[in-house]
């Protein structure tokens, strides 16, 4: 039945977009904004303008709207609420029926949710706080490659959080040395080593001759303690054809995982990645450089959550979650709320923790966070408490900042976790009792008692600048 | 440089090998071997012993001494199967498991016994 005439010109937004009274269905993707609307704009006009540019509106009336039945396929503003201890900005809730976006691909989704619309004039600012990815559109993403479980099971570690240690310096190493420094981390009773994010296939170390380099080292430090190592080999890359070369190669010299930067490097490169490690029995550990420009500024950008659940269902064993304690941001409520997303199969709506939406992963497996930045052997009992055994910790001077080398960091990190472990079984409080926990294991460990002397001083205890919600003011 | 220590670790030296969870702590006395079963216990794990010959430990497989011990609570009893374990294989390393049926992996695992390390 035709009962729209095409009236060309500017409609109001909320008069298409605003619907208060829509009960937004289990199939629908849900996004939660955080806006700051420019002066003496209605929120419920800019609240339809997002759900509007997010997914079928443009600025004016166009006659081809009349050929599709729109009000099916637009974006829907719900629901508007005030943002705890901030006058300036307000929720706002869309709806989006799932038709909207193409199956198993995050791209899509963050193109149309993060597009145009955070370019908006009627917007001050604007941040995406949380998306609910419905489990009929989880169950069409590949997901991680591997899982927890099968990880473990790979590397037989169980009962502890892994180890790991990213090579210092940075830049610069030749690949002889840069083996050698690995190999001593490993020797010392790491069960990874890492690349830094930084290190790709420069004119100072080409990405071969490290991966030849640092199998030796792995090769070397199993047979010598009989337990199994990795080194994330970093596969980012120029083009993705040749982040696929790096990645066959890795796999024909045996590595059992490997390394990308899902932002950097871009997230349909990263799909690619992540299925062909699925199909090829291959770890893949993600680092997440750029991110902070991203999720840092509390009125603008892309929250950490919705950045790691884009992760997850583009797929990834391994992603960096900040640790809390150490050098980088990262408030502690949020962080045990991202955590969560990334490894538990449902996760409740939590506003505690800044999680406003139930997440149902349905049988996608979960993502195992590491702890990584600025952490040293003091800061083990906190770490194991908040992290739990599902997490890598992640020491890089830490480790290689010992006085004695990187094998007795490693095994000063690799006693103190263990110490931390036993503990937490008995029933000890960790953050209680940690400095107990750490002097007693310190007796029966010179390296470690040299690694709580040389870091005992270090702190780092400044303000969060991304705070939750609900802790302002 | 006659403050700072080598680190003691070789191919060649046997007793570089290491065994996982807990190898880089002392030895465990018999009440801690008992507080870790009791965690184990505690979490609702299946306890399960598992042995091998040293010179066959990276495999995953070790063999499993009897059946996991499905639904047992009582530490005593399990530690009695892991003395008897170790007395029906003397040379070989044992270790403790503990199921998780609901992840599908060992929430715990820890070797208890270790024959001669090769």
């Amino acid at each position: 039945m035709a009962e729209n005439k095409y009236n060309a010109g500017v409609k109001e937004y909320r008069e298409t977009y605003w619907m208060p009274e829509y009960t937004p269905k289990d199939t629908d993707i849900l996004a939660c904004f955080k806006i700051v609307p420019q002066d003496g704009v209605p929120r419920e006009e800019v609240a339809a303008a997002v759900a509007a540019e997010s997914s079928t509106g443009t600025w004016t009336t166009v006659w081809t709207d009349l050929l599709t039945d729109l009000d099916y396929y637009k974006g829907r503003a719900y629901a508007i609420e005030d943002v705890p201890g901030d006058d300036t900005s307000f929720y706002a809730f869309v709806a989006y029926p799932i038709d909207l976006f193409e199956e198993g691909s995050v791209v899509n989704v963050m193109t149309s949710l993060v597009g145009n619309v955070f370019g908006f004039k009627a917007l001050r600012a604007l941040r995406l706080e949380d998306i609910r990815f419905p489990v009929a559109y989880v169950m069409t993403c590949n997901g991680p490659p591997q899982g927890i479980q099968v990880e473990r099971d790979i590397l037989n570690k169980y009962g502890r959080p892994l180890l790991g240690c990213t090579i210092k310096p940075k830049l610069g190493l030749s690949a002889k040395n840069y083996g050698r420094a690995c190999y001593e981390g490993l020797r010392g009773g790491l069960d990874f080593t890492k690349d830094d994010e930084n290190v790709n296939s420069q004119p100072f170390m080409r990405w071969r001759h490290r991966f030849d380099f640092v199998m030796e080292a792995i090769h070397k430090a199993e047979a010598e303690t009989g337990e199994r190592k990795g080194h994330y080999l970093n596969v980012t890359a120029p083009t993705s054809d040749e982040m696929m070369r790096r990645a066959e190669y890795a796999k024909e010299i045996g590595a059992p995982i490997i390394m990308h930067d899902y932002l950097t490097g871009g997230l349909s490169a990263n799909t690619q990645l992540a299925q062909w490690c699925q199909d090829n029995g291959m770890l893949l550990h993600i680092h997440r450089a750029m991110h902070a420009v991203l999720d840092r500024n509390p009125h603008h950008g892309i929250h950490f959550r919705v950045l790691t659940k884009i992760l997850r269902l583009s797929g990834g064993d391994h992603l960096h979650s900040g640790t809390v304690v150490g050098k980088l941001e990262g408030d502690r409520d949020a962080t045990l709320g991202w955590i969560d997303l990334m490894r538990d199969s449902y996760i409740k709506e939590d506003r505690s923790r800044g999680i406003f939406f139930d997440q149902d992963w349905g049988s996608m497996p979960g993502v195992i966070p590491v702890a990584s930045g600025g952490i040293h052997v003091w800061h083990m009992p906190a770490l194991v408490s908040i992290f739990g055994d599902d997490s890598v910790l992640q020491f890089g001077g830490g480790t290689l900042g010992h006085p004695w080398g990187n094998a007795a960091g490693a095994a000063a990190n690799r006693v103190a976790v263990e110490a931390c472990v036993e503990a937490r079984n008995r029933g000890v409080e960790l953050e209680k009792e940690g400095k107990e926990i750490l002097t007693a294991a310190a007796k029966h460990s010179p390296e470690l008692k040299t690694a709580m002397e040389t870091w005992k001083e270090i702190k780092f205890e400044f303000d969060t600048v991304d705070k939750l919600d609900v802790s302002h003011k | 440089m006659s403050d700072m220590q080598d680190y003691k670790s070789s191919l060649s030296d046997t007793t570089s090998r290491k065994f996982e969870t807990f190898s880089y702590l002392p030895a465990m006395t018999s009440e801690q071997i008992r507080q870790q079963i009791e965690y184990v216990v505690s979490k609702g794990w299946n306890p399960g012993i598992e042995h091998t010959e040293p010179e066959n430990a990276r495999s995953n497989y070790w063999y499993m001494w009897k059946l996991p011990m499905f639904g047992e609570t009582d530490v005593d009893a399990i530690l009695a199967e892991v003395e008897n374990c170790h007395k029906a294989h003397p040379d070989n390393h044992v270790r403790l498991l503990g199921f998780d049926n609901f992840k599908q992996s060992a929430g715990a695992s820890m070797v208890i016994y270790r024959g001669k390390t090769v």
